[in-house]
């Protein structure tokens, strides 16, 4: 080995504690990014792969009823390739052991196994065959949440006749990769399953022989896809059609594509960090040796040893501990990035999700953390190589010093001699205690960030589901049905309250910007359902007009007092103008309200309503569910709690899993920081230290004017990371925003303790570990040597 | 390389009839330090010829010490001439000076300056890795007796034992001329006749051109010339015509 690679290499072992905290550093910076980019490849990839092999489809529209004989036509409309009929309808399932009535859509299939669009992966069994009408496929995450095995059948309510369903195999489809019943925020696999069933038997049961109420189309490369939505639409408009959608609507797609986005978001900007301090801490530690190393950098250049030599020299040492950061990062990022792209197939079913981290991401990986450590280096690397040799050969010049603020101020006499070295040091040196307050700024700030994500998604939780929505169960009806079916509904068994709602599909238009949403009609003055304002006040209904959700007004550019043209997508399908009346403010979703009564009329209907929301007695809760179980008039039924706890459950586990990670690392950052800051404080100052030891300080003293500086500048840091905390959280809360949830900018008290904590347990540590330093400071050999 | 043999062919041959190593003409440094400027060197005019062990006397802030950074190429003068053999040293680059340095010039300062994170072995191999043909660390370090400390890092060394460690980096690469600031000012009378025994030999037994700047007159005795310096100016040139081996030095 060359002596000047042996140097590096003792270098490297001398600082080793230093070195460890930055190597961590990075290696937090790139485990954050492998992590990220794997699984975001791995479910990009899967995504493509399966939709590809499987022939997702590009368009569905779902209508009422239409004969077979259109589906010709539909193919004729221009870009269509396959088109793919199909009946779909939800019922109510009895499934053995669960309680709960359980949601399942039957949509079916060929009698015959043969090429379709949305094609079945089947995991286990076989097809159905063509003379056994009750033979089922049931999608796979479904039958293992409920144990149900082959041969195993479930109870289902087919259009008011109970039938017993056999399941004779589990399957997996690219429209069901994200299964979630409309209503739910988290998919529930135990309470909502798909099942595949042959078109002749649901044919019959539905009244559906030779018609469909649901079609799938794909397109051929060239097609124009709003011109192929407005035809579809013109033709199935008379059949009932509610408007057709493409891909990025469908909400499988939609869930899945908006988790790989965000998964991307998280890529970029937690690497970032973690890098930009990495980088930061490069820069501090490197400038300090070369300063010290002065000497030694002069003696190389008057020996002939070039710039390119000293400056390879200085990079070669920030690459070898970036690189071997890098690669524990990478290693660590692989594990991980194969655990999360396993976690997400508790959410995400397909037939086989591939982890795939391919050598570019590695390379990508290795090249930042060296980006980011060449840049940390640049300017000290720099600095080392324009010293003249003459000049790097005389000691550094005394520090200028001068009285500071205070003294001028006059208030020194407040001050020990101990305190005011601590202030000069301060002020003389601004930039470097700027430095080490941002670095545990942002160590404070991600650990904000770490726990703003919990606060933020119970703070929805309870929003949504403690003050928004305060009903036990929601019932939805199979069809609308006259007002007086309230009067049935709170004769079922534990019903306490129950308040009609009118749920009508429509499609908002404001000027030239449309949204496909529900149009909800509510009780006014509703207890079960309140509508909030940003400080969670109740709104009351206006007896006309409609209230939005603030997202869906901005997404339609209206503003309360602004007429809104309401294309209702069922029955008569009036279209209708209605005016804003106010806007709401909800965390989850995009919905529009109206007055119940209001909404019947607009529909020139009678009473009319689509479900209730019901407080429920909970000792009778179970009698409710087997009624509802046997009622066939009501096609899907969600309870609050089950809501709640499935959320806790899943969203709950990560969130724990992603907080404790974001904590390890932000301590790993605190502590580099700190330690670093000190660990340089000491080496620069052992000589002033030792000088005031023999002139009778005591080690207390000593360590009281290197530490204190350390500390002040941790309790500078707090506040500032509070405030960059805030900063990275709204930076997150603009990130996040989209049609599907909002997050809030809510910050916990116990955030703020957690953060502040963490980072002062950070600096007490490595101020300890200083101390012990202190302690063996060699009195004789530091004044010995040439300053 | 090509220039590298050049330099050493002619050192060779400079032993047999002296020739100017070094030509010095006119030679000025003025620092700003802050708001003063201090002119450490004027008018300075000097020639150092092949093979000759010349000792460099002042005070200190006489100017020695400028006067030997210019020579070995580590700066540059504000004004004047520096010539070493046929080449410009006062107009050349970075880059011409650094291989002027890597090639010709052997540095040994007041402090040593080993670097500390290497054994003895490893600070010779430092230059002789860079050196076209040097000697090997262990033969550089066994010419200034320290065959025996190959493998000792700097901090197991005694001050003397550590400056002959600097006199065997000094002259591994075979230098033409051997620069020494203050060899002897850390150190005690023994070892520093030691340290002073070590440079004669590698001027006797080398043939390399030696300044050492001191600012103890009892070195002058070794010397073949003795340099004068007094605020920044030459104050006299002495021809030693009674030369003394280091053993006999007395101070």
């Amino acid at each position: 080995m060359r002596a000047l690679d042996q140097k590096l290499v003792r270098d490297l072992l001398h600082m080793r504690g230093q070195v460890l905290a930055i190597l961590l550093i990075v290696a937090c910076g790139i485990t954050a990014m492998v992590t990220m980019m794997s699984a975001y490849d791995s479910l990009k990839l899967s995504q493509s792969a399966y939709y590809a092999e499987y022939r997702f489809a590009d368009v569905f529209a779902s209508l009422k009823r239409a004969p077979e004989s259109l589906a010709p036509r539909l193919a004729e409309i221009p870009g269509v390739g396959q088109v793919q009929t199909r009946v779909v309808v939800d019922v109510t399932l009895d499934v053995p052991d669960l309680d709960v009535p359980a949601t399942g859509r039957i949509i079916s299939i060929p009698t015959t196994p043969q090429p379709m669009l949305n094609d079945l992966f089947i995991r286990e069994g076989r097809y159905i065959e063509p003379n056994r009408r009750d033979e089922v496929l049931v999608s796979e995450a479904f039958a293992a949440a409920n144990n149900l095995a082959l041969g195993d059948t479930i109870g289902a309510v087919i259009n008011g006749r109970w039938e017993e369903l056999r399941i004779v195999g589990t399957a997996l489809s690219p429209e069901y990769v994200y299964a979630i019943r409309p209503t739910d925020i988290v998919p529930d696999d135990r309470r909502f399953g798909i099942i595949w069933m042959g078109r002749e038997a649901l044919a019959a049961a539905f009244d559906m022989e030779g018609a469909f109420n649901d079609v799938a189309l794909s397109l051929s490369r060239e097609a124009n896809l709003p011109e192929v939505l407005f035809q579809l639409d013109q033709q199935l408009e008379r059949y009932g059609g509610l408007v057709a959608y493409g891909q990025e609507d469908q909400v499988s797609n939609f869930f899945l594509t908006q988790e790989i986005a965000s998964l991307q978001v998280t890529a970029v900007f937690m690497p970032t960090i973690f890098l930009g301090i990495a980088a930061f801490l490069l820069n501090i530690v490197l400038s300090r040796i070369i300063s010290t190393q002065r000497d030694q950098i002069a003696v190389l250049k008057a020996f002939g040893y070039s710039n390119w030599d000293v400056g390879t020299h200085y990079f070669k040492l920030v690459l070898l501990i970036t690189l071997v950061g890098g690669a524990i990062g990478t290693g660590m990022g692989l594990w991980f990035g194969a655990g999360i792209t396993q976690y997400y197939t508790n959410f995400f079913h397909f037939p086989v999700l591939r982890y795939e981290a391919g050598t570019g991401l590695i390379v990508t990986a290795i090249a930042f953390s060296s980006g980011a450590a060449l840049l940390g280096a640049f300017s000290s690397v720099r600095r080392a190589v324009s010293l003249p040799p003459a000049e790097a050969m005389r000691p550094e010049a005394p520090p200028q010093f001068r009285p500071t603020l205070v003294e001028r101020w006059g208030l020194q006499r407040f001050f020990s001699a101990s305190g005011r070295i601590i202030l000069r040091n301060l002020e003389r040196k601004p930039i470097q205690g700027s430095l080490s307050i941002i670095g545990i700024a942002l160590a404070v700030a991600i650990l904000m960030v770490g726990r703003y994500m919990g606060d933020a998604i119970y703070y929805i939780m309870d929003v949504q589901f403690r003050q928004a929505q305060r009903e036990d169960v929601t019932l939805v009806f199979n069809e609308p049905r006259p007002a007086r079916a309230r009067y049935a509904i709170a004769h079922l068994p534990g019903v306490m309250q129950a308040e009609p709602f009118r749920s009508v599909a429509a499609r908002l238009r404001y000027e030239h910007r449309t949204h496909r949403t529900g149009l909800t009609g509510l009780e006014p003055e509703s207890d079960l359902r309140h509508l909030l304002d940003q400080q969670l006040c109740t709104i009351s209904l206006p007896p006309d007009g409609v209230l939005l959700t603030r997202t869906l007004g901005n997404m339609l550019g209206v503003e309360p007092g602004d007429s809104l043209t309401v294309e209702v997508l069922e029955g008569t399908r009036p279209t209708l103008t209605v005016e804003v009346m106010g806007l709401v403010d909800e965390l989850i979703g995009v919905s529009a309200y109206m007055d119940i009564h209001a909404l019947n009329r607009l529909m020139q209907e009678g009473q009319t309503i689509s479900g209730a929301y019901l407080a429920v007695d909970s000792l009778a809760i179970n009698e409710l569910y087997d009624e509802v179980k046997q009622t066939p008039a009501i096609a899907g039924i969600a309870i609050r709690q089950t809501t709640i706890d499935q959320f806790e459950e899943t969203i709950g586990t990560s969130l724990g899993v992603f907080t404790t990670v974001l904590v390890i690392f932000a301590c790993i950052i605190a502590f580099g920081v700190v330690y670093n800051a000190s660990r340089i404080a000491l080496s620069e100052r052992g000589r002033e230290l030792a000088t005031l030891r023999i002139i009778g300080f005591s080690r207390a003293e000593i360590a009281v004017i290197l530490l204190g500086e350390q500390a002040i500048l941790t309790l500078l840091a707090i506040p500032v990371g509070i405030g960059v905390g805030w900063g990275l959280i709204t930076a997150l809360v603009v990130a996040y925003d989209s049609e599907l949830y909002r997050f809030p900018f809510f910050v916990d008290r116990t955030t703020y303790m957690f953060a502040t904590g963490v980072v002062l347990v950070a600096a007490l540590i490595s101020g300890w570990m200083i101390r012990r330093q202190l302690n063996h400071l060699d009195l004789i050999a530091v004044l010995k040597t040439r300053e | 390389m090509s220039s590298a043999q050049e330099y050493n062919a002619s050192g060779a041959a400079g032993i047999a009839s002296p020739a100017a190593v070094f030509r010095v003409r006119d030679v000025g440094k003025t620092y700003h330090m802050g708001e003063v400027d201090v002119n450490a060197l004027r008018q300075v005019d000097l020639e150092l010829y092949e093979g000759e062990f010349v000792v460099l006397l002042g005070p200190s802030g006489s100017g020695k010490s400028t006067l030997l950074n210019i020579l070995g190429g580590l700066d540059v003068p504000s004004c004047g001439e520096v010539w070493f053999r046929n080449r410009n040293l006062s107009q050349a680059n970075d880059a011409i000076l650094t291989r002027f340095r890597r090639e010709a010039v052997g540095f040994i300062f007041q402090f040593y300056n080993l670097i500390p994170s290497l054994t003895a072995r490893e600070n010779v191999a430092l230059v002789t890795e860079i050196a076209s043909h040097p000697f090997s660390p262990k033969e550089a370090l066994e010419m200034v007796g320290l065959g025996d400390r190959l493998d000792h890092f700097p901090a197991q060394l005694s001050g003397g034992e550590q400056q002959r460690v600097a006199i065997a980096r000094a002259i591994a690469k075979r230098p033409e001329v051997l620069l020494c600031d203050e060899p002897t000012g850390a150190l005690d009378f023994r070892t520093g006749k030691l340290v002073l025994d070590a440079l004669a030999r590698a001027n006797r037994e080398l043939g390399t051109t030696t300044a050492v700047i001191t600012h103890n007159a009892g070195i002058a005795a070794m010397a073949d010339r003795v340099i004068s310096l007094r605020s920044g100016q030459i104050s006299n040139i002495e021809v030693n015509d009674t030369k003394v081996s280091p053993s006999e030095l007395e101070w």
